[in-house]
């Protein structure tokens, strides 16, 4: 189409001015760049400003340098959070990556009922990240979940009260997080696994390989996008994560479950200390950024190649 | 073969109950009175059914409930509706202009456009949560409802607008030229060529935003105050705040409001709402 | 005036030069085909006249008024493309009828314009259909409706028959040749496909890369081509090119290649002057003659396509293909004789590749 014209206004053929439709189209994206320019990015070099400030209940444009960094990384509540995410990042991603790929292989075998199937899989998605805190808060209960269940069945040693143990309770959130989510690495696993040349299939029937053969050894690595694209979904997830640490453990027992997402809200919001949360939001960021920037590079080449002429 | 076969469904099965399970207990639980909770297993289905808790969850009791929190889930409900419908609207509609723009009108810079909204599709909401926070606090409509629509529209026009640019970057380019040709400007080739042939899309969108606008947590507890509270925060408060014995029936009522909505969005939609979440997962 | 003129136009993309001063008059009425592989910028042109692309420089003429800055709808065009471009959620009538609207004709007007081109095209049955509903060549004549509808003085054909199958394009191509001498507007046509620009064209217009090669009509590109570009681009099988010299040859001219003698029988006089120099020879197929007194060949393979023959030789020290009837029978291996028919070839200078004669 055609390319920017030089001025909106130009004459045309009989005489009178005419309004470019090429500036239609800038003007169109005004909202949405004023939003992108200023709320985005203007906002985190704000944040970024008020976390060299010394600012606790309200914004103090004193400048105490990286002060602040330095309190956050000598703070014990951040290093545990730094901890958790760690943790929980890779349980919850291991977890939906190998859980996911397993279904959708499962499902991809040709099964009746598919439709159902994926339904059900999918059916915590449509939940929020707080509903499934709250039920798996009261399915972990330890007087009266899912202990107390099997205990009554006769297994009366039986033991599952993570959620109210220091050292335990940051894998419920893992439990948690791949129940709502193991349907979204689920669906785009099968997508990739649908586009999988049918052909492949055939020759190594020919060939008489066995089936997990060719999932292991052609199938899998043809993959490797799919992989990419639901583990960076999946990180940001993790780096997000603050419904559900609220819903399910409280952040607790003590700080023990605890992330960064909820430190800053915390620190922010409640306790008062707005320049120690700021620095916490910009280090989360930061780590967010180099997470996804391989991502970034990847989708941008691919619209750049696959973009117009 | 047949060992395989009968491994597969079992297999299958026993995944599905798995992610069944809580939802079972979600609904048996809501359903059942105290005692029966107290004296049977989570598992177990409830002997004397009773909507009673729905009732109290819904518009509360406030006989049982010490302290300020009285008041079920139902002002809240509505809180919700209010900020759904317009944000829901102005973000998709937002969204589909945008995406049309970059998409059928080369620019200069519009890539670069692209890449930015790219990166803050994942941009943590926690980075700008506090000027965020002075920016709608300034407009003066912090704590009301149209400020959580605002912070939802700027929240959601990232994630629309990469739905419908990459749908609309898939528009033949003959097609724009035929438009452009016949004499449509921005807005006709808008509304009589492109909305219409983004119908799906445009649908997927609808389903999407309305499920993550309706489950947000953090943007409603930060910017809703007190009268713009939605079913989200009141369910959390609902489920922290008790005194005394928790009623665990009325907690899992409640959480049954909560998710019925988008539950019953995702049922109804089907198969839009799986092509959706595989086309545009990138929001988490 | 009607036709279509481009002055001095050059086309840049990113600081980088495609196009370079094209000069293009297209008289009214006229059947201009541009005809190039594909790179060779002949999109490029239609898109600048349609205005869908902004020219670089020079100045952009239609109807005798220039329309360099203007928006393409303003121009007095219309478009037929290769993939038709139908509005995938209007019914047909509708994507006929749109550019009317678009212009804010009465909804009644539109409607009767829109059923007088149904029934020229004879697409009245499918006026209420989707175009996802109708075969390739059924959306082609809508296409082509909606380039009708509008009147204009100019249409442009962005190669509208390539999405056919054979059969259906010799179909349309008939059609359009119909339609053309109907309606007798000037029409720009884009094609890499020599037998459309041969049967279509009232004057083809071959360009490479982002330059015109030769502009006249189909007859004199395929008789006297002005460069081997053009001749190697323009006919099938392509022209036999051989390296070498003029040398006399008793009373006549003959050419050699180096490792042989190939008479050319009445060669024009003018080539005398040639004499020594060295040329390239370019003979088309049907330029090789069997004949007993010609120089000696080696059949190398014979490929019968039904109506024609098309013989692999050896001959002077190069492979060229001769074109003959289906009836002789001609063995691998064998030996045949042949003759050029000197008052048909072409020659070339071997640097420039420039025809000199």
């Amino acid at each position: 189409m055609a390319e920017p014209a030089q001025g909106a206004l130009k004459t045309s053929h009989d005489g009178r001015w005419r309004w470019r439709p090429q500036w239609t189209a800038r003007m169109a994206l005004i909202p949405a760049m004023t939003i992108t320019i200023v709320c985005f990015y203007g906002f985190i070099i704000w944040t970024f400003v008020i976390s060299l400030t010394r600012s606790r209940l309200l914004p103090v444009y004193k400048f105490t340098g990286f002060d602040q960094y330095v309190r956050l990384f000598a703070n014990e509540r951040w290093w545990t959070a730094m901890q958790n995410i760690a943790i929980h990042g890779f349980l919850f991603i291991g977890g939906c990556i190998v859980f996911g790929y397993l279904l959708a292989i499962l499902i991809d075998r040709g099964i009746k009922a598919e439709g159902m199937f994926r339904t059900v899989f999918m059916l915590p998605l449509s939940m929020s990240f707080i509903v499934t805190g709250v039920i798996w808060q009261w399915v972990m209960n330890p007087g009266l979940g899912l202990q107390d269940a099997v205990r009554e069945l006769g297994w009366t040693t039986f033991e599952f009260n993570w959620i109210v143990r220091q050292d335990r309770a940051i894998y419920t959130l893992a439990i948690a997080g791949i129940w709502q989510q193991v349907g979204l690495c689920m669906a785009l696993f099968l997508a990739g696994l649908r586009n999988v040349d049918p052909n492949i299939w055939k020759a190594s029937r020919v060939d008489g390989i066995p089936v997990w053969r060719v999932y292991l050894h052609v199938i899998t690595p043809m993959m490797r996008t799919v992989f990419f694209t639901v583990f960076i979904l999946m990180s940001a997830i993790v780096m997000k994560a603050y419904d559900l640490v609220v819903a399910l453990t409280g952040g607790g027992p003590g700080f023990s479950s605890d992330l960064p997402a909820k430190f800053v809200v915390d620190h922010i919001l409640n306790r008062q200390e707005l320049g120690l949360g700021a620095a916490g939001a910009f280090v989360l960021l930061c780590t967010v950024i180099a997470v996804i920037s391989p991502y970034i590079h990847f989708e941008l080449r691919k619209a750049r190649d696959g973009g117009g002429h | 073969m047949r060992f395989n076969r009968l491994a597969l469904y079992g297999l299958l099965g026993i995944a599905a109950l798995m992610i069944l399970a809580p939802v079972f207990i979600m609904v048996s639980t809501s359903l059942k009175p105290m005692d029966e909770i107290r004296d049977g297993s989570i598992f177990a289905l409830p002997v004397e059914p009773s909507f009673d808790a729905w009732r109290e969850a819904w518009s509360g009791d406030c006989s049982q409930t010490a302290g300020g929190n009285c008041g079920g889930l139902s002002s809240s409900f509505l809180t919700s509706v209010k900020i759904v419908i317009p944000a829901l609207f102005l973000s998709v509609g937002l969204g589909a202009v945008t995406g049309y723009a970059l998409a059928a009108w080369k620019m200069r810079g519009a890539n670069l456009m692209f890449a930015a909204l790219l990166v803050g599709m994942f941009i943590p909401p926690q980075v700008t949560l506090y000027p965020l926070i002075i920016m709608v606090r300034e407009l003066g409509i912090f704590g009301s409802i149209p400020g959580l629509v605002l912070v939802h529209v700027i929240w959601g026009v990232a994630f629309t607008t990469m739905m419908f640019r990459n749908f609309f970057k898939t528009v033949p380019q003959d097609l724009l030229k035929a438009a452009r040709i016949d004499g449509a400007g921005f807005w006709p080739l808008f509304w009589h060529v492109m909305l219409p042939l983004s119908l799906p899309i445009l649908g997927v969108a609808m389903i999407l935003q309305f499920t993550y606008i309706w489950n947000d947590f953090l943007l409603g507890l930060t910017f809703g105050g007190r009268s713009g509270q939605p079913m989200t925060v009141a369910l959390n408060n609902l489920v922290g705040s008790q005194f005394g014995e928790k009623e665990y029936n009325v907690d899992m009522a409640a959480t049954m409001l909560t998710a019925l909505p988008t539950l019953a969005v995702y049922l109804l939609s089907g198969r839009l709402f799986v092509r959706g979440i595989a086309a545009g997962a990138v929001k988490g | 005036m009607n036709g279509v003129e481009l002055r001095g136009v050059t086309k840049a993309y990113a600081g980088l030069t495609v196009m370079k001063d094209i000069n293009l008059e297209i008289e009214d009425g006229a059947f201009l085909v541009l005809l190039g592989p594909s790179g060779c910028g002949k999109s490029t042109i239609l898109n600048m006249i349609a205005g869908l692309e902004p020219v670089t420089g020079g100045s952009i003429h239609i109807a005798g008024r220039e329309v360099t800055e203007l928006e393409p709808d303003e121009r007095d065009i219309a478009m037929v493309f290769q993939s038709y471009a139908l509005y995938p959620t209007m019914s047909v009538r509708r994507n006929i009828g749109f550019g009317l609207k678009m212009r804010g004709m009465p909804k009644a007007d539109i409607e009767k314009r829109v059923d007088e081109i149904g029934e020229l095209l004879q697409i009245t049955p499918l006026l209420d259909r989707k175009p996802s509903q109708l075969s390739g060549g059924q959306q082609q004549r809508v296409a082509i409706g909606r380039a009708l509808v509008r009147e204009p003085s100019v249409f442009l054909f962005d190669e509208p028959l390539s999405n056919l199958d054979a059969k259906l394009r010799a179909d349309m191509r008939v059609e359009l040749k119909r339609l053309h001498e109907r309606l007798g507007r000037t029409i720009v046509y884009v094609t890499h496909d020599q037998i459309e620009a041969m049967t279509l064209a009232t004057k083809v217009v071959v360009l490479d890369k982002g330059s015109i090669q030769q502009a006249d009509t189909p007859e004199n590109v395929y008789r006297r081509p002005a460069n081997k570009f053009v001749a190697s681009f323009v006919g099938a099988p392509t022209m036999n090119f051989i390296d070498g010299k003029l040398v006399q040859d008793g009373d006549g001219i003959a050419f050699d290649g180096g490792s042989g003698q190939l008479p050319l029988a009445s060669l024009p006089t003018r080539a005398r002057d040639l004499i020594g120099q060295p040329v390239t020879l370019g003979a088309r197929p049907e330029h090789l003659m069997f004949d007993d007194l010609g120089a000696n060949a080696r059949v190398l393979l014979a490929e019968p396509t039904g109506p024609d023959q098309y013989v692999r030789l050896a001959v002077a020290g190069s492979e060229v293909t001769a074109r003959t009837g289906p009836e002789q029978h001609f063995s691998s291996g064998t030996d045949a004789r042949i003759m050029i028919d000197g008052a048909r070839v072409s020659l070339f200078d071997p640097e420039s590749g420039r025809a000199i004669l």
